[in-house]
């Protein structure tokens, strides 16, 4: 996302630098609701209200402020869910603070434009954070010392602040005390905020250090609070009856006499909804979440209408393929000059070509969507867990048809996000339903709703070209990818334009732009408008290059094999970090060889190769993350073992080694590899579902079946030490696992898996092909 | 009305015999650290106890505790130090959370059945727990650190 960090950055969003001057009397008295910072969660004491500072305040900038006893309080402005990012995050502040980090508490806020562009995905929350967060720190530090000095009668420059003092010689005074004596007028210019010095690597007191996460005691004892907890009085619950597609239905009748016999229920209302969200959703209200279910299930509802009521995978897959072959279709990227693809093919001493697939794919987050909307006060109020609440929100005025600026979203912890909540379509029926009856309605989708409505993964088809010269030299690579656009269907503005001035996904095609060295080269993304007709697509963590990558990384080993290379040296040979692969500051510093680095890395660690028993074998794979602007640099081994009666794949071990920069918080990144390298090992061979006839076909676990911990095999995880930027983690480790495994599959058994998820039968049948 | 004890507490609840007890829990007792997840009871986060046993709430009529004793997350230690809650923090498994109410009351009851559990005792038994956020490594590394703390508190004895 460096596409909207740049649009953060030109002022396109109110993230401005101006944000760094004291905002007095913000928010709260311009948007008419006092209470502001009563839901804003304090992770650390859920369920309370956050606890009122004890003025008077030090608030240098909208990201923090330090009270009279010391308190300093962090705003973070990103969702919590499971990243423990807030930690991460205040971590860096209160670094470049010399703050005490047992007086740092975080809060994370409610909806305000203060706060500009509220976003948490794409792995950016620490790399976007980092520089604000540094420079807010350091402002702090230096007009703490500034009038800690005066306070002491000593010049700043016999200062220094640690542990929440300003320290001169022998003599101290606290940063409570500062706050409540000193003159802390000084403000900042963005070009002093600019130029503030930041703290040098070996002068780090908090970052990279081990610490463990404010948010986790909570998580343990059942006081953590989700949306699907919030309560209001006098809140009644809802349960959708989805109509049978998600574009296009309209409410034709509705029978809720059998539901009348339920005790409890009130009614069931059709929505009218001006955003065009939720057509065809009908409400069925009642006194209780039980009742409401029981009721849905009794009202009747006839629709007409509704797009795509017939389409299937197999409609949307071959979309994709003729798609593909029409060389007119799609967005070219930008890959650094290119070259002449087709003289290079046509020159070709020989070529290869594969095609590879991915099924559609479900978020299956544990807390199905819900959210409790009501008016109250004139402001509407929409209570859930939420990952893009600045796209939402303009969403939301439509519906209500208000001002934007009388909509607050109140903060809660997310039970699991991976994508689902950047699409926060669930808290459009629940305002619209709240405003119909003049009441707080409280809404959860039962799980097999939640997963109908799901904004899934869409199915994928790739197919990958490349053209071979003398000795196996590689002239070119051509890669066309073809899937729903999650960023087309919901947020089209921030698609930027290819090559071809067409504009692109760029999370649906981001992965194809690797830093190989492969002569010319041609990456084509190509919008499905089957796919984004039929269903909502939706970004799934990892998003483009958690499938673009299984293409990429399963063919670099077919063409690995078909040169007669080592698939370890052939990528390092080809990680040659020349031309735009040399990378660059501020973030990509190293290029290419960084990521031949964890390659080779990768292999040492997990012995590649020394001989194992038959059966089993090891593949690599790796990657450069999310985006080229930020890479994060992985390189995965799996170790798995193929039964060759049964089909069945038993992954043994995954080696990952990361290059992340600078690692802020050790233990929280390591559990986000953790977690996204299961994901990976998830999606390749135990998840994947199917579009049939307007629905997907498994909504829940007894057909839908993510990792369980038996099938968790052994993760081996090594960080290269860095002091490079930070950049992302909790995707990253996800885009190398499925072709590792492929890989792995291809080296134990001598077959070729292009597919995912990779079934017992996929493997039976490929290796009766070969026998 | 139908009488039962939660967390030692007698309630009578107004609700159906065939209302879940994951609803009756949330939204009657208003203890909502017992999870909503699948509603099939194949994903573990509405675990509590029932008499001691690990018993799925979403899929528990009303009806079916009458009388029963019911312990959930909240309940299970009035201070939150249960030895498999004190290993939880510890190694830090929780990551969004959603589900380790459910995993940590089925890791107490398997500790009662197993005192010193194989890898092959944990993932028989929680493989009924999904967390979405596959914690599963530090799962395992959490009950045996539990199962270690319970051993030497029961050495002590």
């Amino acid at each position: 996302m460096s596409r909207l960090q740049r649009a953060i950055e030109t002022g396109a969003h109110p993230l401005s630098r101006r944000n760094f001057l004291v905002v007095a009397a913000s928010g709260g008295a311009a948007f008419g609701f006092a209470a502001l910072g009563l839901a804003a969660i304090d992770p650390a004491k859920p369920g309370a209200p956050a606890t009122p500072a004890a003025g008077p305040l030090f608030e240098p900038t909208i990201w923090f402020e330090i009270d009279a006893v010391g308190l300093v309080t962090v705003n973070i402005i990103r969702a919590e869910m499971g990243q423990h990012v807030g930690t991460a995050l205040a971590r860096i502040l209160a670094d470049e603070l010399e703050a005490d980090w047992s007086q740092v508490r975080i809060v994370h806020v409610d909806t305000d434009a203060k706060w500009g562009l509220m976003v948490t995905g794409g792995s950016w929350s620490v790399w976007q954070t980092f520089p604000i967060f540094s420079r807010a720190g350091a402002a702090g530090r230096l007009a703490l010392i500034e009038a800690g000095a005066k306070l002491m009668g000593v010049t700043p420059s016999a200062c220094i602040a640690r542990d929440g003092k300003v320290i001169s010689g022998g003599r101290s005074i606290s940063f409570a005390e500062i706050v409540r004596r000193g003159d802390l007028s000084r403000r900042y210019t963005p070009d002093e905020m600019d130029k503030l010095p930041i703290k040098p690597v070996n002068e780090r007191r908090l970052i990279g250090r081990p610490t463990p996460a404010i948010d986790i005691p909570a998580k343990t004892n059942g006081s953590a609070v989700y949306g699907i907890d919030a309560k209001v009085a006098g809140m009644v619950y809802a349960r959708p009856k989805l109509p049978p597609t998600r574009y296009g239905a309209k409410v034709a009748s509705i029978d809720d006499g059998a539901a009348k016999g339920v005790k409890g229920y009130l009614r069931s209302i059709a929505l009218d909804d001006p955003s065009q969200t939720v057509p065809g959703w009908v409400m069925v209200i009642a006194e209780t979440y039980p009742a409401a279910v029981r009721a849905a299930d009794l009202v009747k509802v006839e629709w007409s209408g509704g797009d795509g009521a017939k389409v299937s995978e197999k409609d949307i897959q071959d979309h994709a393929a003729s798609l593909i072959a029409d060389a007119g279709a799609g967005s070219l990227l930008d890959t650094g000059g290119g070259g002449d693809v087709d003289a290079a093919f046509r020159s070709a001493r020989s070529t290869i070509e594969a095609t590879y697939t991915t099924a559609s794919a479900l978020h299956f987050q544990l807390e199905p969507v819900n959210a409790l909307a009501f008016e109250k006060d004139g402001v509407f109020e929409i209570h859930t867990g939420n990952q893009w609440q600045s796209l939402i929100l303009p969403t939301l005025a439509t519906a209500l048809d208000r001002p934007v600026t009388s909509i607050v979203m109140r903060t809660y912890l997310i039970g699991g996000g991976f994508g689902r909540r950047l699409n926060g379509d669930y808290a459009v029926p629940a305002a619209l339903a709240a405003k119909a009856l003049g009441r707080p309605v409280k809404m959860i989708l039962t799980r097999a709703d939640d997963a109908r409505f799901d904004s899934f993964r869409s199915p994928s088809v790739q197919k990958l070209r490349m053209a071979l010269g003398d000795n196996g030299r590689v002239l070119a690579m051509d890669h066309a990818a073809a899937a729903g656009w999650p960023t087309q269907v919901m947020a089209p503005a921030f698609m930027p334009k290819g090559a071809n001035g067409r504009p692109y996904d760029p999370f649906a095609i981001a992965g194809a732009d690797h830093w190989y060295e492969v002569g010319a080269q041609r990456v084509r993304a190509i919008s499905n408008d089957l796919a984004n007709s039929s269903f909502r697509p939706g970004w799934l963590r990892s998003v483009g290059p958690g499938w673009t990558n299984w293409a990429v990384e399963s063919f670099i080993d077919e063409a690995a094999h078909a040169t007669g290379a080592d698939p370890v040296a052939f990528r390092v040979a080809h990680l040659t970090g020349k031309g735009r692969d040399a990378g660059g500051p501020p973030s990509a510093v190293g290029g290419a060889l960084r990521q031949a680095a964890v390659v080779k890395r990768a292999a040492a660690r997990a012995g590649w190769g020394q001989p194992l028993p038959r059966g089993v074998g090891r593949g690599v794979a790796t990657s450069f993350g999310q985006e080229r602007d930020m890479p994060t640099w992985v390189a995965c081994v799996a170790q798995v073992r193929v039964d060759r009666s049964s089909g069945e794949v038993a992954v043994e071990k995954l080696t990952l080694v990361v290059d992340a920069g600078t690692i802020v918080d050790p233990d929280g990144a390591r559990a986000q590899v953790e977690g996204a390298a299961m994901w990976g090992l998830s999606l390749a061979l135990h998840e994947g579902t199917e579009f049939a006839n307007g629905q997907v076909r498994d909504t829940n676990l007894d057909t839908y079946t993510p990792l369980r911990i038996a099938d968790t095999p052994e993760i081996d995880i090594e960080f290269v030490d860095s002091a490079e930027p930070p950049v992302g983690l909790g995707e990253p480790a996800t885009t190398v696992v499925a072709p590792a495994i492929g890989n792995a599959i291809f080296a134990a058994a001598n077959v070729r898996l292009r597919h995912i998820p990779i079934r017992p039968d996929d493997v039976r049948t490929a290796l009766s092909a070969t026998s | 009305m139908i009488s039962l004890r939660i967390n030692g507490r007698s309630v009578a609840v107004d609700a159906d015999e065939d209302t879940p007890l994951l609803w009756v829990v949330r939204d009657e007792i208003g203890l909502t650290g017992t999870k909503f997840g699948c509603g099939i009871g194949m994903c573990g986060a509405c675990t509590v106890h029932v008499g001691g046993r690990a018993t799925r709430s979403c899929i528990t009529p009303l009806g079916a505790v009458a009388g029963a004793d019911v312990t959930t997350i909240e309940g299970l230690d009035p201070a939150g130090q249960h030895p498999v809650q004190k290993a939880w923090i510890s190694l830090q498994v929780p990551q969004c959370g959603y589900c380790q109410s459910g995993q940590i009351m089925q890791a107490a009851a398997l500790l009662k059945d197993f005192p010193d559990p194989s890898d092959q005792d944990i993932d028989a038994v929680m493989t009924g727990n999904l967390c979405r956020c596959m914690t599963y490594v530090r799962i395992r590394a959490a009950i045996k650190q539990a199962a270690a703390e319970l051993k030497g508190a029961a050495g002590r004895e």
